[in-house]
């Protein structure tokens, strides 16, 4: 069934809904790709309760389903899903089932998906590359001596392996964006506020925001309808007019102002790279968008200002896996400080202990003020430097990631440098803004290029208006791996 | 020399609000370990929490009644410290921006009046409780209490005596009742106090190097806690020896501190801002109804009982001291008792019960109803004074019906002249001796024939009946 792997979820939505194609069926060949697909994009199947929910949503199927209603998708492991294991790609949390379900995949359910399993991740949401998992690293459908991106990047490679029809994912600094770049997918980070967090693992909670790998911006948009929305459970939710956005595209972008901030397209970006992007905007401009050129000049201060914040807080909220109340125990300790000191040296990997160390150290008394206070004053003036930009135009075009998909442990050996590879995506985390990361070209390796629209805080709808213009004119998101829609083990 | 103590307070309220402060749990005292817990208080995974509007508004009232500037722009902080009772190994708490600041409440005490400064008062969660089980050797963890939501109520170090403390708490603990935002019970720990003392020379300026009392768990205790501390910091000074600063636990048996941790050990709790919960602003119309709802306190209602039932001021002051009394008096009233009658008999036979079985007002089960009853039995002639108080004791304890009682024991008063008249002629045929007496002019012995006669009549009748009647047959 090639031809049904290669379907958009809106297309797959509407062959199930016309009858052309059984949910069992879509499920059963979603399952049978997965498995074959050798990228270890999974830490859990959930082949049963798949193909029970798959008969079940069969029965239930009326004309009026909605449009993702029936369509098999994949679930990054640090969202809750009840009774299944969510391990957040960590030694620590064991085989955690939670007896809830995040307010997302409620919403998700609620829209008639079935779920075929949790997708492979960096361990708690920490790492670009999905190397960083104590199940294993997950490898680019592209070329599997690269990495996928991350820390998504098991949802990235199970969207581009054709293993499903979509995933959602978070993303607290790029972790969407990043790997949907890399894998050659669309992805998108809503406005923070949009999607409620509750049942999402915290990473860094203030940045931290649930958001759809997809094969167009079509199924992104579908998917944000199913999602977003205010939620009583999060009090950082926000209170705005969800829905509508995939009514809302109609490809018609004349007027659209697009910024092209130069401080984005300087040293360090690869020639490449540069160029694809800069591609995107004649794509845009020949369909009626006006491009123009501005500053953004804070960019030197994202990733330091991003490492700061996202390792403090992640150093509180990981605090409670301390082997106590439900995950995994160290055995042998002695009394209770040494219980908590060897589960959580045995448990936690060596990113997310870099991660806590720099947090403690930064949240300490005597180094506050130096670091955290300074950093969340820096991450008002990003907030400012962003709204000054997005006031002269509608939306910002700019690169997800430096280059494309590094080789497999190539970027673990030297963390800084790939701390600073997050410098076009972390900005928007900081900002609280939506980001959307869609295909733009491939380098001469082959490996996909992804290009980033951001708009302003609530501007969502805009984002997906430009990314699903430009996919009008494109074929980047159509194209597949070779791997990918062949059925077979031939790389 | 003459040494002076200098004493702060930090007391923590738990605050009566229905549900915890960031889920929808029971905040019910007790209940079979974990059964009032959810994901969101025992600080799962994914969890977020949400703040209980009631909390803002019990803490800003309580802010408010201590006389506070009340903070337009709120945030709460994270407390990171690694402790089993603590789930999430965060307390969400407030430290940078807390709800009410510079407050004050004005204290009696035998040396006079005096002003005692509120530092602030923040809003916090209460953590779980840890429970040894030394059959087994092991430690279990108690989610109940996780969430309880809790205001901390910091005061300047303006004490100078034990007295003074207390003369505070038991203010602090009556406002909050009226408030109804507490029902600041010790013995459950919703009202916890610790204690910072330090002792300097009279007439000094700086501060001597305080220690922070914890466990005490009654006024009793702090009471003798702050004198033996302070004896213990004087003791010190004066072998030349210094205070250290640190942690003390009272040990209420041992009627003694000892040293829990020393400042050196002192944790970093690494305060930052907390993530998960927007700032809260509070309008000047929302602080505006807040004053206007406030309840008529201590000092008004006590002035208005003197004014309005003519109560003595003491008895008002005693009444008005607790709100629980002042409920109970209220609706004994308006159920007809008069005002007086209902005050003697709380201040009298009520208190005398609730000292001997050390309890509470609002734990007591007898109901503004059954003593309403009772004063109306007396009123009636039903039974007489001496009857009532046993009647009284009886109920007491499970508040049996005064009603039922008094019939069940056929205990009212007898108004039969005939009666009365039998038992008079049987007492003075058995006493002769006694009669004799009487009649030589020994007037005192009369006394002794009328126990006779109520002890004939089983103490029903009417003890001026019966003297009359005695009076009468030994002319």
């Amino acid at each position: 069934m090639n031809g049904l792997r290669n379907l958009t979820a809106l297309q797959l939505g509407a062959a199930i809904r016309r009858g052309e194609v059984s949910i069992p069926e879509a499920v059963e060949t979603a399952l049978e790709a997965a498995g074959e697909a050798g990228c270890n994009a999974f830490i859990t199947f959930t082949a049963e309760q798949a193909r029970k929910r798959a008969e079940e949503l069969q029965k239930g199927l009326k004309d009026a389903a909605g449009p993702l209603y029936g369509v098999p998708m994949a679930i990054k492991d640090n969202i809750c899903t009840k009774d299944v294991k969510t391990s957040c790609a960590s030694k620590i949390l064991g085989d955690f089932a939670p007896p809830y379900d995040a307010t997302a995949a409620l919403r998700l359910e609620e829209a008639g998906v079935v779920s075929i399993g949790k997708t492979n991740m960096d361990e708690f949401a920490m790492g670009s590359t999905t190397e960083t998992s104590f199940y294993g690293p997950t490898l680019n459908p592209w070329n599997r001596g690269h990495v996928p991106g991350g820390s998504s990047g098991g949802s990235a490679a199970a969207v581009a392996g054709r293993s499903c029809w979509f995933a959602v994912g978070s993303d607290t600094g790029g972790s969407i964006r990043q790997p949907a770049s890399y894998c050659g997918i669309t992805g998108m980070k809503p406005t923070y506020g949009t999607v409620s967090r509750y049942g999402l693992i915290a990473y860094a909670s203030s940045l931290d925001q649930i958001g759809p790998l997809a094969r167009d911006a079509a199924d992104c948009a579908a998917v944000l309808d199913a999602i977003q929305g205010q939620d009583p459970r999060d009090g950082t939710s926000l209170s705005f007019e969800a829905g509508g956005l995939l009514a809302s595209l109609d490809g018609d972008i004349r007027g659209m102002k697009i910024g092209i901030p130069a401080d984005c397209f300087g040293d360090g970006l690869n020639a490449e790279v540069r160029s694809a992007v800069l591609g995107v905007a004649d794509v845009l401009r020949a369909r009626g968008a006006e491009v123009v050129n501005l500053s953004l000049p804070v960019m030197e201060y994202v990733v330091p200002t991003y490492y700061i914040i996202a390792a403090a807080e992640a150093s509180s909220n990981l605090s409670r896996f301390d082997g106590v109340k439900y995950g995994w125990r160290a055995e042998g300790y002695e009394d209770l400080v040494d219980l908590y000191c060897k589960t959580r040296t045995e448990g936690f990997g060596a990113e997310v202990k870099r991660r806590i160390l720099l947090g403690t150290f930064v949240l300490s008394s005597g180094y506050y003020d130096a670091y955290y206070r300074k950093a969340l004053q820096v991450k008002g003036l990003i907030k400012e430097a962003f709204d000054a930009a997005c006031a002269k135009c509608d939306l910002l075009l700019t690169p997800v990631a430096p280059t494309t998909a590094p080789k497999l442990g190539e970027s673990l050996s030297d963390p800084l440098q790939m701390y600073l590879s997050d410098i076009y995506t972390v900005s928007v985390n900081l900002a609280g803004l939506p980001g959307l990361s869609m295909p733009c070209g491939f380098d001469a390796a082959g490996m996909p290029i992804g290009a980033q629209l951001i708009g302003p805080a609530l501007g969502d709808r805009n984002v997906l208006r430009a990314a699903y213009a430009f996919q009008q004119d494109t074929t980047w998101h159509t194209a597949a791996p070779a791997m990918a829609g062949k059925g077979g083990s031939e790389l | 020399m003459t040494w002076e103590t200098v004493i702060g307070l930090e007391t923590h309220v738990e605050l009566a609000t229905r549900t915890k402060i960031f889920c929808s749990c029971s905040t019910a005292f007790g209940g079979a370990p974990n059964t009032h817990c959810c994901p969101v208080c025992t600080g799962m995974p994914g969890t977020l929490p949400v703040v209980n509007r009631k909390v803002v508004e019990f803490a800003a009232q309580a802010g408010l009644a201590l006389n506070c500037e009340i903070t337009r722009y709120n945030k709460f902080d994270r407390k990171n410290y690694f402790y089993p009772d603590l789930p999430k190994a965060y307390q969400i708490s407030q430290l940078y921006l807390p709800i009410a600041r510079n407050g004050h409440v004005p204290i009696v005490t035998e040396a006079g009046e005096k002003e005692i400064r509120i530092h602030e008062l923040h809003m916090e969660e209460d953590a779980g409780k840890l429970v040894h089980d030394p059959w087994i050797d092991q430690t279990r963890c108690d989610y109940n209490r996780c969430g309880v939501p809790l205001i901390e109520i910091v005061t300047e170090p303006d004490f100078r005596t034990a007295d003074e403390v207390i003369a505070y708490l038991e203010k602090l603990k009556s406002t909050l009742e009226y408030l109804g935002v507490s029902d600041c019970k010790m013995q459950e720990g919703s009202l916890r106090c610790d204690v910072n003392l330090s002792v300097r020379p009279l007439g000094s300026e700086t501060f001597g190097t305080r220690t922070e009392m914890k466990n005490l768990n009654s006024f009793k205790a702090i009471s003798r806690a702050i004198k033996y501390e302070a004896r213990r910091q004087i003791e010190l000074l004066e072998e030349g020896k210094r205070v250290i600063q640190e942690t003390r636990r009272w040990d209420d048996n041992k009627d003694a501190t000892f040293s829990m941790r020393s400042k050196e050990n002192a944790q970093d709790y690494r305060y930052f801002p907390e993530p998960d919960i927007p700032p809260l602003e509070l309008s000047e119309e929302y602080l505006t109804s807040l004053r206007e709802r406030q309840p008529e306190m201590a000092e008004a209602r006590r002035e208005r009982y003197q004014r309005e039932y003519g109560l003595p001021a003491y008895d008002a002051g005693q009444i008005t001291a607790q709100k629980a009394l002042v409920d109970f008096f209220e609706e004994t009233v308006a159920l007809g008792a008069p005002p007086k009658e209902a005050a003697n008999w709380m201040l009298g036979d009520m208190m005398r019960r609730l000292k001997d079985e050390e309890m509470e007002p609002k734990d007591m089960k007898l109901t503004p109803a059954n003593l309403a009853a009772l004063i109306r039995m007396i009123a009636q002639g039903r039974i007489n004074r001496n009857t009532a108080s046993r009647v009284f004791r009886a109920v007491f304890p499970d508040n049996a019906d005064v009603e039922t009682y008094v019939r069940e024991h056929g205990l009212e008063q007898v108004n039969d002249a005939g009666a009365v008249e039998a038992a008079v002629a049987k007492v003075l045929e058995a006493n002769p001796q006694t009669v004799s007496e009487y009649r030589a002019g020994k007037q005192k012995v009369l006394g002794f024939l009328v126990g006779q006669v109520m002890k004939q009549l089983k103490g029903k009748a009417d003890p001026k009946a019966v003297n009359a009647a005695l009076r009468a047959a030994l002319q």
